[in-house]
């Protein structure tokens, strides 16, 4: 077992400024157990006064080996991992690894799981902006709207119970399509969310978008530059409120994204009233592409018929010999993916999501790669809060919307 | 490959005598570790390649030259290009220069790297681990490194076992 080592300034000297080695300044820890760290963060403030001279980030409380743990396993059953990453996006997560699989062992995907991905990929969007939204207010004392967000999170986990049986990890899309078909309530139960959703972006925005004390706070605070936010990696809204027009599904579309029509939200202001802005409105974007997807969802299969990587339909294993040959050797087995290495990035609710996957012709990944966006965004965090005080700390953090357990993996 | 890269292979080929390869319409370029920093500057500045998406590794072990290869995926965000570099780095003492000056994201990737896969990169500002707990021995993601399981426990064995199971005893 190793030692519990206790931390000294030593370790930190070239991280923090000449007076704090003198004890001018003072060290602070906020965190990792701390109410507004949105998880287990722990951030090592060296303070003037209220005024925050340096930052420094510790992460890595919550990894678990995640990448590790994929390679042991085959494709199909390393999957469910990847829900357990970000925990606010779990079928954002299975689109991401599914789809790079998919890119490595060449697979077909049939147009209505297409469809139906897209659907449930963006009520994802919505559940995770709404999450960030209600801890966003919380974080500004603003505690009634996080009651509403959590309020219509709730109908999105009901939806995604309704056709996986799991509120959040739903492992529900699998390589080469879907895990089954949607039952007929899905219908109705979308276009209700879509329809009532509507009236509620309204209502969050009547109560915060132009609230005096809101704008007090956010209006000018944790200014994060073009140049920085590109040289540092942030993507995904945290670069659109920096004025940089880049979205994966706009630049690369992937599911059929080019077939619906949505603007991307891009504001020029960067600071953390730019970033509220920009996930307001793009959770009516993604209402937009639900509804535009509802309204043509094609009919047809939902999994791709290649019996090499996709298991039979759970009726013809009773009856057909080859289904039940493939179906045993697909779980006991796995299948075998061509030598070679690909990237495949998706845009998640707080940007790039990226899986690196490196096969040696075996049924196991030999290297899974997941980059995801909260790593990148957190480590830009020291650059942006320097200068202002420990309450704008807490909002900048908020804005950012991290999720520690995709950034520890 | 992509018309939008041919130049960029070319010029690299040029400048750094890289080799590329090509998979799943995916461009890989091979480039030495003491030309990598010059390759990421010429790429960033000369064909726009703002965003160093992801920065990792794969262990080839038992392989031992190149054992690792540093991976380098870059975006271009004004011609909506990727392009993979690799590094080959030795097994015996593996070290790649510090990218951190041309793009910030190496400093954190770069800790990760040194962490997981126990890859120096000199001149790095912060050389400290990062997601695992300090004082931790080993480097997770090569491959040589167990990931380690639970012996099962019978009743014949419960006692031989349950002695040496690293579990928290008061």
């Amino acid at each position: 077992m190793t030692q519990i080592q206790e931390v000294s300034i030593d370790q930190f000297k070239h991280l923090v400024s000449e007076r704090a080695l003198r004890g001018e300044t003072m060290l602070l820890n906020m965190g990792p157990q701390h109410p507004s760290t949105h998880g287990v963060l722990r951030l090592l403030l060296e303070l003037d006064g209220e005024t925050i001279i340096n930052c420094i980030s510790d992460i890595g409380y919550l990894h678990t080996g995640i990448e590790k743990n994929m390679e042991a396993k085959t494709y199909q059953k390393a999957e469910v991992m990847t829900d357990r990453l970000d925990y606010m996006n779990t079928m954002g997560n299975n689109l991401a690894y599914v789809m790079a699989v998919e890119k490595l062992v060449d697979l077909d995907v049939p147009v209505r799981a297409q469809a139906l991905r897209v659907i449930l990929v963006e009520l994802q969007r919505i559940a995770s902006h709404l999450v960030w939204l209600g801890a966003f207010g919380l974080d500004l004392a603003a505690m009634s709207v996080f009651l509403y967000c959590f309020r219509e999170r709730e109908l999105v986990l009901d939806i995604f119970e309704m056709v996986s049986g799991q509120r959040m990890m739903t492992t529900y899309i699998r390589p080469g399509g879907l895990w089954r078909d949607v039952p007929v309530e899905f219908e109705k139960a979308v276009r209700d969310f879509v329809q009532l959703f509507h009236k509620r972006v309204d209502e969050y925005e009547r109560l915060m978008t132009r609230n005096p004390i809101f704008i007090d706070r956010l209006v000018g605070i944790g200014y994060l530059d073009k140049k920085t936010a590109l040289s540092y990696g942030v993507t995904g809204p945290t670069l659109r409120a920096s004025g940089v027009n880049w979205d994966l599904r706009k630049a690369t579309p992937y599911l059929g994204y080019e077939q619906y029509d949505f603007n991307v939200p891009v504001s020029d202001d960067c600071d953390t009233y730019a970033r509220y802005i920009v996930r307001i409105q793009e959770m009516r974007e993604s209402l937009k592409i639900i509804e535009q997807a509802m309204n043509k969802l094609p009919l047809g299969p939902v999994r791709s018929e290649n019996r090499k990587f996709v298991p039979p339909p759970r009726s013809e294993i009773g009856v057909s010999m080859e289904s039940l040959i493939h179906h045993f050797k697909l779980w006991t087995e796995g299948f075998l993916a061509p030598k070679g290495s690909i990237y495949n990035a998706v845009e998640s609710p707080r940007g790039e999501l990226g899986v690196f996957l490196e096969s040696d012709g075996g049924p196991k990944p030999y290297r899974v790669h997941m980059r995801t966006p909260s790593f990148d965004n957190l480590a830009v965090l020291p650059e942006i809060t320097k200068g202002h005080l420990v309450a704008d700390l807490v909002a900048i953090l908020a804005s950012i919307d991290i999720v520690l357990g995709d950034s520890d993996r | 490959m992509d018309k939008k890269l041919e130049p960029i292979v070319k010029d690299l080929q040029e400048k750094f005598s890289a080799t590329y390869e090509e998979h799943r319409g995916e461009v890989h370029c091979f480039v030495k570790p003491e030309k990598i920093v010059e390759a990421l500057t010429l790429l960033r500045d000369k064909h726009h390649f703002e965003l160093l998406s992801a920065l990792t590794a794969v262990d080839y072990y038992p392989q031992t030259s190149p054992r690792f290869h540093v991976i380098y995926q870059l975006t271009s965000l004004e011609k909506i290009a990727f392009i993979q570099l690799r590094v080959p780095v030795n097994g015996d003492n593996p070290k790649v220069p510090t990218g951190t000056g041309v793009y910030d994201t190496c400093n954190w990737r770069e800790r990760e790297l040194m962490d997981m896969f126990g890859i120096e990169f000199e001149g790095h500002p912060d050389p400290r681990r990062i997601l695992m707990p300090e004082g931790t021995e080993g480097h997770p993601l090569r491959k040589d490194f167990p990931l380690g399981y639970e012996e099962p426990q019978f009743t014949f064995n419960f006692e031989d076992i349950d002695i040496r199971k690293p579990y928290a005893k008061e």
